[in-house]
């Protein structure tokens, strides 16, 4: 018997390791049943960690059960989800960028919610965009959690000190590239400041920023079902040329084009760049004594559009607790939480009855980016984050030649582009 | 190198095992207190390396969805290896890489090591200095690179040099890091191997009139060879398995100019989520590692 002894104990062993991975409980949830409150597991990523908390922080002041937040690096949040999905260790809550939650749909990660969203008074007003990438094969399985929309931000400082008209911002994107020239030629001379900026080395950036002034001049970047690329077309290849030539003059800050993403809006709030895109959720944290003006994205001739980015949130498939989870996501869109806490912020509501409400009419600024929701899109992709977000994904490479390389290269890069959508 | 030692053991117990029916003899005996003095080891290796290891094989043969069962589909996820568009790039990057760290760092170790390689006043200060480096994580210093060199924030981003703006910059810069991390751990194991050589064998050498470069050439690098040997295969083995200081520091740009294998695998797996198709190429890059470190003992032996 010795001789099997080995074969027994690999065998013995490796059913404990494959049962230790596999029969994982999601990590802090608390045995279910019993009647003592309820601990809520909920991860979000940190770009929009500051409106996930103020939502946790005030459910959490007036309930007896408690959600407990743990916010992931923004670059690491997929990476993060993929591993505690295959170990079954999901929080109760996830929130998702919602661009990748297509993807995280069909691969089952979010339990189907339909039944409970149908019992919600305000459904049909819940931000479409949001609602309609949270649907899959007919089963709804996300609310909306965060808006965050593209907007141009400029600073009226700089544009009075370089001449321009502070009140006036740009209405079309050839407008913006000559705003931005002036600023730069005007006070660009000690290096300090720079007409405009943008994420050249990121994916995400570019699809943030450019693609809403592809869809004001009436166009589009994909098919309808997300299968099919068309930026190697006008007016995605308008787009590129514009910012082509501001690269090309010197017009955008020194390192536009090595910006991997982490530090892209960090230049505007320090007063550097006369104009440039940027989310609106940072308009709540800007310095209070910077006079900055917002217009919507505009395509090369006008139009007006905005890219509906931000968080959906959904309970995981593998939750102990999917009734308490689903009794925190009901609250968060509830008129008490969208009003009181999101538009008291200066943050886009989730719900399109809401946009008008108190705190909103303060500031013209936040009316605009409200109103802009209804005028924006989401683009639909299954395989959206590892064609466009990818730092090795194909949308990359095509983007940094069309703006800083070989222009010429669109054409094939776009190939890959349609093979990674198809995969 | 744990796993074979502990199989040795339980054979020979196996064999002291079929003499049963006499009374305990001391080899039985000294052949289960070996067997119980291998077992954590055993323990360890299976549940780390040999059960991980059979479940990549096990996942590589399958369909392996994030939630849910996995269908069987081999060879379908090895099939596909050559189609993905960063695979041959990332293979061709990580053999330059490879070469160049492994001359780099070879030499860089070698000269510090016979550097500090006499007892000298002060010769501490100095060994602890090149060591240093290495005592921090890897992870920590990639990040600490990314810091520095970061033309924004950094302290060197004044200089307007772009560290990681083409690919040849980042690679430049990425083994500047490298260098900076390891070098002061090779040069521990090739000064563990100078000092191992003979005073005496000097002494011959230079009663016989050798010059300083004979020494060098005749003696030091021959007795030397079995500590290179191992330098070598860990350095090369360490860079064919790169991931950290592309994933930090690079992110594999700029333009996917410097994507390793490991960063190939990691996108399959946590960015397509296609898990059997990650661990096909793992086992791929494994049976790769096997074959070269089997060769390059047989060589440098």
């Amino acid at each position: 018997m010795f001789r099997r002894l080995p074969a027994i104990t690999a065998a013995a062993l490796l059913a404990a390791a494959l049962a230790a991975c596999g029969g994982g409980e999601p990590a802090g949830s608390a045995s279910a049943g019993s009647s003592g409150p309820v601990t809520v597991t909920m991860w979000t990523r940190a770009a929009t960690q500051a409106q996930s908390q103020r939502l946790v922080d005030a459910y959490n002041k007036t309930h007896k059960n408690q959600v407990k937040l743990t916010v992931i690096p923004t670059d690491n949040y997929q990476p993060r989800i993929a591993a505690a999905a295959g170990a079954k260790q999901l929080p109760d809550i996830f929130a998702a960028d919602v661009i990748f939650v297509p993807n995280y749909t069909s691969q089952g990660l979010f339990l189907d919610i339909t039944d409970r969203i149908a019992k919600l008074p305000f459904k049909d007003a819940l931000a479409p965009s949001h609602m309609r990438l949270g649907t899959y094969e007919n089963r709804q399985y996300t609310l909306p959690h965060t808006l965050d929309l593209s907007v141009w931000f400029w600073n009226k400082d700089l544009y009075k000190k370089a001449g321009l008209d502070p009140e006036k911002g740009p209405t079309t994107l050839k407008e913006f590239a000559e705003q931005a020239t002036t600023v730069q030629e005007k006070l660009g001379k000690d290096g300090k400041v720079h007409g405009t900026f943008f994420g050249g080395n990121c994916g995400g950036c570019y699809v943030f920023t450019f693609w809403p002034s592809v869809w004001a001049a009436g166009g589009d970047v994909m098919n309808e079902d997300g299968t099919q690329s068309l930026v190697d077309k006008p007016p995605m290849t308008d787009v590129f040329a514009i910012y082509r030539s501001l690269y090309e003059k010197g017009v955008t800050g020194p390192t536009t084009k090595e910006e991997q993403g982490p530090t892209w809006t960090g230049f505007f709030p320090k007063g550097e760049i006369g104009v440039m895109p940027m989310p609106s959720t940072t308009l709540g944290s800007m310095p209070a004594d910077m006079k900055i003006g917002v217009a919507p994205i505009a395509g090369p001739d006008g139009g007006e559009s905005t890219f509906v980015g931000g968080d959906s949130v959904g309970i995981s498939a593998t939750s102990q607790h999917p009734d308490e989870a689903w009794d925190f996501l009901s609250w968060s869109v509830s008129d008490e939480a969208q009003v009181e806490v999101m538009a008291k912020n200066k943050d886009v509501v989730a719900r399109t009855d809401l946009a008008d409400n108190k705190y909103s009419s303060a500031d013209p600024r936040v009316v605009l980016i409200n109103s802009l929701v209804a005028k924006g899109r989401t683009p639909y992709a299954l395989k959206f984050g590892q064609t466009f977000n990818d730092p090795q994904g194909p949308w990359l490479r095509l983007a940094r030649e069309a703006v800083f390389g070989d222009a010429s290269k669109v054409a094939s890069l776009n190939e890959s582009v349609n093979q990674s959508l198809q995969q | 190198m744990a796993g074979p030692v502990s199989g040795t053991v339980h054979v020979t117990a196996a064999r002291a095992g079929r003499g049963r029916r006499a009374p305990a003899r001391p080899g039985t005996l000294r052949a289960l207190a070996g067997m119980a003095y291998a077992a954590p080891t055993a323990v360890i290796v299976l549940t780390l390396f040999l059960a991980p290891l059979v479940l990549v094989v096990v996942m590589s043969l399958h369909r392996w969805p994030l939630l849910g069962a996995p269908t069987f589909n081999a060879p379908a996820n090895y099939a596909k290896i050559a189609d993905d568009p960063l695979f041959p790039g990332a293979v061709v990057f990580t053999l330059k890489y490879t070469a160049i760290i492994t001359v780099l760092l070879s030499a860089l170790a070698l000269g510090l090591a016979l550097l500090v390689q006499e007892r000298r006043p002060g010769v501490g200060f100095f060994r602890t200095a090149f060591f240093l480096p290495g005592a921090v994580g890897f992870a920590a210093a990639a990040l600490l690179f990314y810091g520095m060199l970061n033309n924004d924030v950094g302290p060197f981003g004044f200089l307007g040099v772009k560290w990681t703006g083409t690919p040849n910059m980042a690679l430049t810069s990425t083994i500047v890091l490298v260098l900076w991390r390891f070098a002061g751990f090779n040069m521990l194991i090739l000064l563990t191997g100078l000092q191992s050589i003979p005073v005496e064998v000097y002494e011959a050498a230079r009663s016989d009139g050798a010059s300083r470069w004979q020494v060098f050439t005749r003696i030091t690098l021959p007795l030397l060879r079995p500590t290179l040997a191992l330098m070598l295969i860990l350095s090369i083995t360490g860079s064919l398995l790169a991931f950290d200081q592309f994933f930090i520091f690079t992110n594999g740009g700029p333009d996917n100019s410097t994507v390793s294998m490991v960063m190939v695998i990691y996108r399959n797996a946590f960015f397509k989520f296609d898990l059997g198709g990650a661990a096909a190429i793992s086992v791929v890059l494994l049976a790769v590692l096997v074959a070269l470190n089997t060769l390059q003992l047989k060589v440098l032996r």
